[in-house]
């Protein structure tokens, strides 16, 4: 019976799904960049990769009770290592300006030359998982020695590395690769995905990242419902407890470790195709405050929490209260007060509001299948 | 040679003086509410930014006592609005809270400010020029070591031989302890935000007055290092954190002139760029420490901190 149930709603959950998908597409074809309405556009695209990045942190943060701060620096070496492997060997000269570029190939060119049309799409795939890996391989080599601390201290070294890889980034010396301290463009980004068949040509630029999101999460919860989602809910609830259940700690710390960072740094890539540049100096410590602050939002340790809290996030804080800073909001018009900030101030004091106050959050550990099945339940209790 | 390394070994002890009157906050807020203050870093930031907007409306003299209590009186309102409620909930939550309020400054600031690098004012006599070992310097940067370690001596004291001293050793060696013994917790935090705010402010004045200017997030970075320096040293230990904040403030000097060192020394012949690294270098150092010496050089040793 519950067997049956359960069966029922990963269907309803896949339809849903599938539906959300085919409405991103209908609005990517019928919303020109013209309209007023294309902020839906650029909300739906910055908050699917927020929505990754936050929910990959959920994973660390609210599933495991690794309070890890590096997901900038994580997010930094997914970005880059995208936008280095898809510039157009012509634009490589133009980007690299004051360095004599060393890495010269690029997976949707190259492959594109092999499969045609096709190909651009699977060298975009290629270079968002290599951009997976290299975070992956990066929390690897720093997780050996700091997934031995706790709390508070692994929270400060996490925080730490990502400044590390921000400077070494930065460093001129590896110039010919990480372009400096300049920024990165002229790679593959949304704006120009399309595909042509025949006459019809459909506008992609909001459902890939959506679709890549939707898929990076989809596998984040399929993790947390296996045993080993189990497993590290056992680490988080309580070690001692866990290793005495014959829970290996060192190695679910790092295989959480490793898959938040993956995720992380596919959602820097889809930051750095969303936004068409990849700079260092984008991704400091503020970022990784901002994806907390979206995980807390939601309900930490809920993963439809996270994606609610990084979509409301940042429709508030690019859509909804951007009267505040041009003048007027709600019909009420106050240019003195209503000026260029206005908005974080009154979005941080809403935050503020809700750590102190809901501390659980929006959903807290629940999920959306959770509440629609408590409703379905009462409502059954009811007709009873 | 020692020419060259001088003037930085000098400006680093100086830097490390200013880093020790923040970090001396963490620390006790550390050894008492085990919280990483997030945001005392940006107090820091916000007593210099007092202080550009004051000192343009009123004389020096009632400017900067004025700037001292508005900064205590922030981290003391700090402490009461966003770690007071959460004094039960798990550690997590207050380090989010300080992680939220740290968020709300800096865009608060980023309103007021409108974004833009705000100069800070002159104070006479402390930024005046002076000559050293045949150097120039402005008198601040002689200035600072001396006072960092007349405030650290007078700190210590307070702490050994008042009342207000024994009852924060008494709460930061066990809390529920202290409370059954008649402490009144909550005075005792407040006391502490209210020693580190001060010392914050008197730190944001020597700092700034050695940069151009304040901006919203000029807060962030110094606050993460003293905190560095806090855990380098001993977190909950004073005179641990002054060492740690000397040793990163002159490594960090050191390391900003590395390349002009080395060249003049014939090692390297072109820059390689080691200015890069000034800040990262600081978190080198705090991921070594944390992983071979957790306790810091001062710590005590208690198997429940790491």
């Amino acid at each position: 019976m519950k067997q049956e149930y359960r069966k029922k709603t990963s269907w309803g959950a896949l339809l849903a799904v599938l539906v959300f998908l085919a409405v991103v597409l209908w609005l990517d074809q019928i919303i020109k960049p013209t309209n007023k309405m294309y902020m839906l556009l650029t909300v739906l695209q910055k908050g699917s990769v927020y929505a990754l990045a936050a929910v990959s942190m959920n994973l660390l943060n609210g599933y495991t009770g690794l309070f890890s701060l590096g997901h900038a620096g994580f997010m930094l070496i997914g970005a880059y290592t995208y936008a280095i492997f898809t510039i157009p060997s012509s634009a490589r000269d133009a980007v690299y300006q004051y360095f004599d570029a060393a890495v010269r190939f690029s997976f949707p060119e190259a492959l594109s030359g092999v499969m045609g049309p096709a190909g651009t799409a699977v060298g975009v795939l290629i270079a968002v998982i290599l951009a997976g890996l290299m975070a992956a391989f990066f929390a690897w080599l720093i997780g050996l020695p700091v997934l031995r601390l706790k709390s508070d201290y692994l929270a400060i070294a996490t925080l730490g590395f990502a400044e590390i890889i921000r400077a070494i980034f930065q460093w001129q010396k590896l110039g010919p690769i990480t372009n400096g301290s300049n920024l990165l463009k002229n790679f593959a980004r949304t704006s120009k995905f399309k595909l042509e068949l025949g006459d019809t040509k459909l506008v992609l630029s909001t459902f890939v990242p959506v679709l890549i999101a939707t898929i990076s999460i989809i596998i984040i919860v399929k993790l947390v419902n296996s045993t080993y989602g189990r497993a590290f809910k056992a680490i988080r609830d309580d070690e001692i407890a866990a290793e005495a259940m014959g829970i290996n700690l060192a190695k679910h710390k790092m295989l959480s470790f490793t898959v938040s960072s993956f995720f992380a740094g596919v959602s820097g890539a889809m930051m750095a195709m969303v936004l068409s540049i990849a700079q260092a100096s984008n991704f400091k410590s503020a970022m990784t405050y901002e994806i907390l602050l979206m995980v807390v939002l939601g309900g930490i340790g809920s993963t439809s929490g996270s994606v609610i809290g990084s979509f409301l996030f940042v429709a508030a804080s690019e859509w909804w209260l951007r009267g505040l800073d041009s003048g007027s909001f709600l019909g009420i018009s106050a240019p003195g007060i209503f000026r260029n900030g206005f908005r974080l101030v009154v979005f941080s004091i809403i935050i503020m509001i809700v750590v102190l106050f809901f501390r659980k959050g929006i959903m807290g550990e629940r999920e959306i299948s959770d509440v629609l099945r408590s409703r379905k339940k009462k409502a059954g209790g009811t007709a009873k | 040679m020692a020419k060259t390394i001088l003037p930085y070994i000098i400006s680093g002890i100086s830097v490390g003086g200013q880093y020790a009157l923040i970090a001396i906050g963490y620390t006790m807020v550390y050894g008492i509410l085990r919280l990483i203050n997030f945001a005392h870093g940006d107090v820091f930031m916000v007593a210099g930014l007092m202080m550009v907007y004051m000192a343009a409306s009123m004389p020096l003299y009632i400017a900067i006592p004025l700037m001292i209590v508005l900064t205590v009186l922030l981290g003391f309102l700090i402490e009461r609005v966003a770690y007071r409620p959460l004094r039960t909930a798990p550690r997590m939550s207050v380090m989010i809270s300080a992680i939220g309020v740290s968020y709300l400054i800096q865009n608060l600031a980023l309103y007021i400010t409108g974004g833009l690098n705000k100069n800070y004012p002159t104070i006479p006599w402390i930024s005046d020029r002076v000559t050293v070992f045949g150097m120039e310097t402005s008198r601040v940067t002689i200035i600072t070591p001396f006072l960092t370690i007349i405030l650290v001596v007078l700190l210590v004291q307070l702490i050994n031989h008042t009342k207000i001293g024994m009852a924060m050793r008494a709460v930061s060696l066990n809390f529920e302890t202290s409370q059954l013994m008649g402490i009144r917790i909550n005075n005792v935090i407040s006391a502490t935000f209210i020693i580190g705010t001060f010392l914050a402010a008197v730190g944001s004045m020597l700092f700034f007055t050695n940069y151009p200017g304040v901006v919203p997030t000029s807060g962030a970075m110094p606050g993460l290092k003293a905190f560095v320096a806090a855990v380098f040293g001993g977190i909950g230990s004073i005179p641990g954190a002054v060492i740690g904040a000397f040793i990163i403030g002159i490594a960090e000097s050191l390391i900003k002139g590395l390349d002009t060192i080395l060249i003049v020394q014939g090692t390297i012949s072109e820059q390689i760029g080691f200015a890069t690294f000034s800040d990262a270098f600081t978190f080198i150092l705090l991921i070594i420490v944390l992983v071979f010496k957790p306790t810091g050089l001062f710590g005590e040793k208690t198997t429940d901190k790491v």
